[in-house]
């Protein structure tokens, strides 16, 4: 025997001490190397393009009275909701730009990270039974939940640091570091507040679809709350959302800390309320225990489109329900931005006709950024096939009589069909409330019209994963690189200064933008054309690989 | 003799991996066959291979008369598949996953579901992600049990099962084949193939070395003989096919070629047997006779 002659481990000093968080400290470093890429590129992601926006400004803004024109267009009532109430509207600097039109959308994202960050390390870890795993070892109890909350305040914080010290280091003019600093502390601080709700998230749900979901829900209300609590002048409301605690700080206009408080004091009770809920629950459930369901499928859940609905089922519900509210609040604030451009003369003066131009140019607009939105969920819809191959469920289904073609095409037709679905519902919503805002019953046919030739760039991405899919299963990642050029191009593009012919790279661009654009039928058609050739590529690579080689 | 499986010379690569490196595989219609092999042999690969998922580089797979990965599509209306491991939708309860997949086969038959959800003691009504390995696999048996199909692949699935369970899964299998329904049946579990096979393959190294009934099998390898006889059965190492001899007092045991049987027996004759035990070969003697390079080199690296 050689125990005698091993040291006995009892007796060493134990690193993370004993009780309900003993381990914590090493959970919280083996989750950082289990992140070592992913939380540097969220963090490097959203700083970079930060800085890539402000180092555009002088060339977009080279004087005062452009600056004061942009704080203008600003002030409109859709422009307040997508971005910020006007923050140093009367000295529009970049500073001031960069906190009433960057951060909160900017800070949206940090929150993103935070939720997925939280629940990678609790909920995905407790279904996956690795917490039982760790747990079986000498780690208390509530370490698990700790570490994660720790990590995603470190993400939190580092990417605060980072943002703050490129924007500072830029040296542009009004873009100072006392302000670099609270616009970074404010980034931090969303993430901070939303690490919090994902915490609570985890514990009411028992799986993490549903915990990163519910916390994402929250991140959707939250935002929404500042929108239309900014845009309707109904203070209270934006007082309930992190986002505006963040934009309250005035950085670069008028710094004020305090406001940081709150997401501070939000995390802290959240977190609070998250331990209480984990000390009542066993592991590996979620609050509520699971109630018996149906010993017998519909004969409608039997086939490869119906079983595809079920999975997705949740997941349209959600996106569909979120675009049409998404489209009925910027339809209720396109009448307001007639009347202020109307009342403006100065507008006239300085646009010329662009006034008259104005109410179809933000209809497009809206429009494709429903399309684009629409298309995030076709992708990911389209995707779950693989996601069925990864986990071995598509080979028992393919070893029924289900042929390739038709299982890859209840995915597409689910995640293509569910896009335009959402599209359709966010368009509805659009064009209703702007019928009534406008006082104009075409507006909702013209934006319906707009949103049927933004349905070609959803199936042209669509078939881009099909095509993936079936030739580089482990690389249909790749959809992304487009998706997310897109987006760039299409909301940031002006910003940037991208030249045309980029912004035109972007599928939803090269399309017609109705109603503020002509239709003409050539480049639909040629897109269709292509996304039908994609989609046969993919069938034929499909057919010929092996089945499994997507994981 | 009609077969319901013809694979022969298959080979299968997986990057600089051999999967399967000419793999030979005959099963007759109507016959339980055991598949046997250690892990990463091969065997799942080989189903995958006649379930038309993974298209051979070379060689040709018949699966109930027609080709495996041509024709999977057609086939798979009349045969049904137990994976290894079976992963379910996490929100589908147990008995919606056994109706999807039985009904997409299309032979599918309520009153058998019913009968095997009774007797493999399934509660259908959970979600399947609060399910452990064991019911998951039941989950799947159900499945492919309930279905009327020709011929079924089994890829060792009573993997997660307890002793009751596993005891169940044999009946039914039994049942299987008096119905005449063929059987492939990959296994770790020697003695259920024991019980349930009419013919083994032993799979190593991505090829079959050995095919045949038990019988034939046991022709090729060595008995253990236990006796105990007045006289000292000194003299038992100098006879032919002998091996592994021990001697205590007057009990001796070892282990001799089939072949040599005979004259080992008339030996201990004439030192006056007192008791004698022979015992054929168990398969997982079989087994190691066959895996002991992998042993040895087991061995080796340790």
């Amino acid at each position: 025997m050689t125990t005698a002659t091993l040291p006995r481990p009892a007796t060493q000093a134990h690193p993370d001490g004993h009780g309900r968080l003993s381990g914590t400290g090493r959970l919280v470093r083996f989750a950082l190397r289990r992140d070592r890429i992913r939380l540097p590129a969220w963090i490097l992601g959203i700083a970079v393009t930060l800085v890539l926006t402000v180092s555009a400004f002088p060339s977009l803004y080279p004087d005062a009275a452009s600056r004061q024109q942009r704080a203008l267009m600003m002030s409109s009532p859709a422009a307040v909701a997508i971005g910020g109430p006007g923050i140093g509207a009367d000295n529009y600097t970049f500073g001031a730009m960069l906190t009433n039109e960057m951060l909160a959308l900017t800070a949206a994202f940090v929150a993103l990270m935070a939720i997925l960050t939280v629940t990678r390390h609790t909920r995905a870890d407790e279904e996956a039974g690795r917490t039982e795993l760790v747990l079986a070892g000498p780690v208390g109890r509530l370490a698990p939940l700790t570490a994660a909350v720790t990590v995603a305040f470190l993400a939190s914080i580092a990417l605060g640091a980072v943002s703050a010290a490129g924007l500072g280091s830029l040296g542009a003019a009004s873009v100072d570091w006392p302000g670099s600093m609270l616009y970074g502390a404010a980034l931090a601080s969303v993430g901070i507040a939303f690490t919090g709700v994902a915490a609570v998230s985890a514990q009411l749900t028992d799986n993490s679809r549903s915990a990163s979901g519910l916390a994402g829900l929250v991140v959707g209300l939250a935002y929404a709350s500042r929108a239309v609590g900014d845009a309707g002048d109904l203070p209270w409301l934006s007082w309930l959302s992190p986002f505006a605690w963040a934009q309250r700080t005035y950085a670069y206009v008028d710094d004020r800390w305090s406001p940081l408080a709150l997401s501070v004091l939000l995390a802290a009770a959240l977190i609070g309320v998250a331990v209480v809920l984990n000390r009542r629950r066993d592991l590996g459930s979620g609050l509520r225990q699971p109630r018996p369901g149906p010993v017998r499928a519909a004969r409608r859940l039997a086939t490869p489109v119906g079983l595809a609905v079920r999975l997705q089922r949740t997941a349209l519900i959600a996106w569909t329900a979120s675009l049409l509210c998404f489209g009925l609040m910027y339809g209720s604030l396109l009448g307001t931005a007639k009347d202020f451009v109307a009342d403006l003369e100065v507008v006239h003066k300085v646009l010329g006709s662009y006034g008259d131009t104005l109410i179809p140019a933000f209809l497009s607009l809206l429009v494709t950024m429903l399309a684009m939105a629409a298309s995030v969920y076709a992708i990911i819809g389209t995707l779950r096939a693989q996601a069925e191959e990864r986990s071995a469920r598509a080979e028992a289904l393919l070893a029924t009589p289900v042929s390739r073609r038709r299982w890859i095409g209840s995915h597409t037709l689910v995640g293509g069909g569910g896009a335009i679905a959402i599209l359709a519902a966010g368009a509805l919503g659009v064009g209703s409330t702007g019928a009534v805002s406008l006082r104009d019953a075409s507006v909702l046919g013209q934006v319906l019209q707009a949103a049927a030739v933004q349905v070609t760039p959803i199936l042209l991405v669509v078939a881009i994963v099909v095509a993936l899919f079936g030739w580089l299963p482990r690389l249909t990642g790749l959809v992304w690189v487009v998706m997310v050029y897109a987006i760039t191009a299409g909301t940031l593009g002006g910003l940037l200064g991208l030249p045309e012919w980029a912004l035109k790279l972007s599928p939803f661009a090269l399309v017609p933008a109705l109603p503020a654009e002509e239709f003409t039928p050539w480049p639909v058609l040629g897109m269709l054309a292509a996304a039908a050739a994609l989609y046969l590529a993919g069938l034929a690579g499909l057919r010929r690989r092996d089945v499994g080689s997507a994981a | 003799m009609t077969y319901a499986i013809e694979m022969s010379d298959i080979v299968k690569t997986f990057g600089s991996t051999r999967a399967l490196d000419g793999f030979d595989l005959v099963v007759r219609s109507g016959e339980v066959h055991g598949f046997l092999g250690p892990n990463g042999a091969g065997k799942s690969t080989a189903i995958r291979v006649l379930l038309g998922l993974l298209r051979p580089d070379s060689g040709s797979a018949t699966v109930l008369g027609t080709d495996a990965w041509k024709d999977a599509v057609e086939v798979h209306h009349r045969l049904a598949y137990v994976p290894g491991d079976v992963n379910l939708w996490p929100n589908l309860t147990g008995g919606q996953a056994i109706d999807v997949l039985a009904r997409l086969r299309g032979t599918f038959d309520p009153a058998r579901r019913d009968e095997m959800v009774e007797r493999f003691d399934l509660d259908p009504s959970k979600k399947a992600r609060t399910y452990s390995k064991g019911n998951r696999q039941k989950v799947a048996l159900v499945a492919a049990l309930s279905s009327d199909v020709e011929l079924l692949l089994l890829d060792e699935p009573t993997a997660g099962l307890d002793p009751l369970m596993e005891a169940i899964f044999q009946e039914v299998l039994l049942e299987e084949k008096a119905r005449g329904r063929t059987v492939l049946l990959s296994s770790h579990i020697l003695d259920q193939v024991e019980k349930l096979a009419d013919r083994v393959t032993i799979i190593r190294l991505g090829s079959a070395i050995e095919t045949g009934t038990l019988a034939e099998l046991r022709h090729l390898t060595r008995s253990t003989v236990t006796a105990h006889t007045r006289e000292p059965a000194t003299g038992v190492d100098r006879l032919p096919g002998v091996h592994d001899v021990a001697v205590d007092g007057a009990t001796v045991s070892f282990s001799i070629d089939a072949a040599e049987l005979d004259a080992a027996i008339g030996y201990l004759h004439g030192r006056g047997l007192v008791s004698l035990v022979c015992q054929p070969p168990t398969l997982e003697q079989l087994f190691l006779e066959h895996y002991d390079d992998d042993l040895a080199a087991l061995e080796a690296r340790r």
